[in-house]
């Protein structure tokens, strides 16, 4: 295809991605470094007759509107938004080094830190459902694969469902039925013998119902594209397999994991991506005391009604590079592939 | 017939159908539980007294004489004006998907057909903005929109939800049109065709496959969407999704829970309808990816 011809098909995808990605994230990375202008303060004096002089300062109004108009960025503070409190904390985490006494108190006060705390449950998160919902994959595959023809039709359409729902919504509605009113919940508190018993009091026990949630959701995906693998499975290998004498569990392990493994690379580097995002559950589970992540955030400086933008652009840049170092053995991949070819 | 080698123990027999039930169970009891508590009373579905309550529906019989009730439908569609974030919501899917594939069909097509090397590093750049969490685009649009005075509306979601769309959808449909053959609208254009000509002519009628399962996807996207239409959307043109987060913000007094229960039924619908008629393209697009590596 000639370079000209190449250009007006792509113009019109390429122009959408130039205006509504690469150049918000330009100007993400500049906001980032700009903060709000502070108001201007006029020192007024005030001269009564016998009493004397008295300075007053107020707002200036008029002032602080035309400064606010004339640079609507605000003003340019460097990387001042990304090391105060509420990012990366590099004073804060200075005298936490100092003074900690213990690991354990430093680490206590590392997770107050609310950057911290979100990047420990991302993280956590992440590391504990993508492998989670390889292995939950793999075994659900295993089994329907081995059913008769017309239940496997009905349960790939019913393990669709957790997938496909709205991440928000398939939270809420596991979410009311782990509510201590609801159907799990109730289970839960009969099985502790203690009334007050409920999951969304301890952190710990909320990262757990996040962490099961997300399997649940992704769980589907992993099984879809595993089933699809085991269906090219070649079938001479697995009867050459049984001549040798293998067990069932050799066969899988020998076999059939082998031949699956570069789809398992596959879906561990998209749900690694898709999983760092997580947002939704946050908010769904409203776990946000126990629980917060990234992107919840980011969504959190944002919304309300004051849009703190500067923030927001900082926990955005902050996030970005962190998919960034999450994609690079993908892109290296890639990279390679691109050169054997 | 299987042979003798092949036939399963009965003990692996029962742990097999154990666990393909308990998967059953897991991925769809949460879905007809909700459908059948939506038909409830607060009371019910959310009972303190006794769990039992929530299948017998006794607060439902006490106050609606029926152990069925659809107020809480009611309160939701009527009261709450939710077909109105319906109507956004079905808007924004359809020109979405629709603007999506029109232009992702176009540069799919010229990426699999240019063998340039500038192809690799848009696809690269593609995929690498397909990583990034949409949420962390939202700081950088608001300012713009808020400036010239296009925050809030439909369009303007339209628009950024086609752009975040793109990656995938270019990804998905080049891969699709790498599979048609080249020798296809190579030969048209030995016949006098343009390049424009041999694809409106003799490519447009073979993609369908391919668009179909795409067009899903993007529907998905646009459907499931939370992060970017709450907080692009104002309030009166919100779509499904951010709606039923509103009807949470707005305090768990009683019957407000149930109008959520019913708008989250109602929007789980479309899904169910959509796996039930396009499950075999919704496996073939997740596949596609995959097994080609």
């Amino acid at each position: 295809m000639k370079h000209r011809t190449f250009f007006w098909f792509f113009l019109p995808t390429g122009l959408a991605m130039f205006l509504f990605i690469a150049l918000p994230i330009v100007s993400v990375v500049t906001q980032s470094v700009f903060a709000p202008h502070e108001a201007v303060l006029k020192t007024v004096e005030n001269c009564t007759p016998l009493v004397g002089c008295t300075t007053e300062t107020t707002i200036d109004q008029e002032a602080t509107r035309e400064i606010r108009e004339a640079q609507p960025l605000g003003r340019f503070v460097g990387l001042d938004i990304y090391l105060d409190r509420g990012h990366l904390a590099i004073a804060e985490l200075r005298e936490a080094w100092n003074s900690a006494e213990t690991w354990g108190d430093f680490w206590d006060r590392l997770f107050n830190l609310p950057l911290y705390r979100a990047l420990a449950f991302t993280l956590t998160f992440t590391f504990i459902v993508t492998p989670m919902l390889i292995v939950v994959g793999l075994m659900i595959a295993l089994a329907v694969n081995s059913l008769h023809r017309h239940l496997k039709g009905l349960m790939i359409f019913f393990s669709l469902l957790p997938m496909i729902v709205t991440p928000l919504i398939g939270s809420l509605i596991l979410f009311w039925m782990v509510d201590s009113r609801g159907i799990i919940g109730s289970a839960l508190v009969a099985l502790a013998g203690d009334p007050n018993f409920s999951l969304k009091a301890s952190t710990g026990l909320t990262w757990i119902m996040l962490i099961v949630y997300g399997i649940w959701h992704s769980a589907p995906f992993a099984f879809v594209v595993f089933y699809a693998g085991l269906q090219t499975l070649p079938k001479d290998q697995i009867e050459a397999a049984q001549i040798d004498g293998a067990t069932r569990w050799q066969q899988i392990k020998y076999v059939v994991v082998p031949h699956l493994m570069p789809l398992v690379t596959f879906v561990a580097l998209i749900q690694l991506m898709d999983n760092f995002r997580v947002f939704e559950p946050v908010v769904g589970f409203n776990a946000s005391a126990h629980a917060t992540s990234l992107s919840w955030i980011i969504f959190n400086d944002l919304g309300g009604e004051t849009r703190q933008l500067s923030a927001a652009s900082a926990t955005s840049v902050l996030t970005i590079i962190g998919v960034a170092i999450l994609l690079s053995p993908v892109l290296v991949r890639t990279w390679r592939d691109f050169k054997g070819k | 017939m299987a042979s003798k080698a092949q036939r399963r123990p009965l003990g692996l027999n029962i742990l097999i159908y154990g666990f393909v039930g308990l998967w059953f169970i897991l991925a769809a009891f949460p879905f007809f539980w909700t459908l059948w508590g939506s038909f409830k009373v607060e009371l019910d579905f959310f009972s303190i007294a006794d769990w039992t309550n929530a299948i017998t529906g006794e607060r439902t019989q006490a106050a609606y004489d029926s152990a069925f009730t659809g107020a809480a439908y009611r309160g939701a569609w009527i009261q709450e004006e939710f077909w109105r974030n319906v109507i956004n919501t079905f808007l924004v899917c359809f020109f979405v998907v629709l603007t999506s594939l029109t232009i992702g069909t176009l540069g799919g097509y010229a990426l699999s057909r240019s063998g340039y090397r500038y192809t690799f590093w848009l696809l690269i750049t593609a995929l690498i903005f397909r990583a990034m969490p949409p949420i962390t685009l939202v700081a950088g649009y608001l300012l713009p929109f808020f400036e010239w005075n296009v925050w809030g509306i439909l369009p303007t979601t339209i628009i950024v939800l086609v752009a975040i769309n793109q990656p995938f959808t270019l990804w998905m449909l080049h891969s699709f049109f790498q599979n048609i053959p080249k020798e296809l609208d190579e030969s048209a254009k030995v016949d006098g065709c343009t390049q424009f000509q041999a694809f409106r002519h003799v490519i447009v009628p073979v993609m369908w496959p391919g668009v179909i399962t795409t067009g899903l996807f993007s529907f998905l996207l646009a459907y499931n969407d939370f992060a970017v239409t709450a907080m692009l959307l104002s309030e009166s043109n919100r779509t499904m999704v951010p709606a039923i987060a509103a009807f949470l913000g707005t305090t768990y007094t009683e019957g407000n829970v149930m109008f959520a229960v019913a708008a989250v039924v109602s929007a789980t619908a479309p899904l169910f309808v959509l796996v039930m008629f396009f499950q075999r393209q919704i496996v073939s697009g997740l596949t596609a990816g995959a097994v080609k590596g």
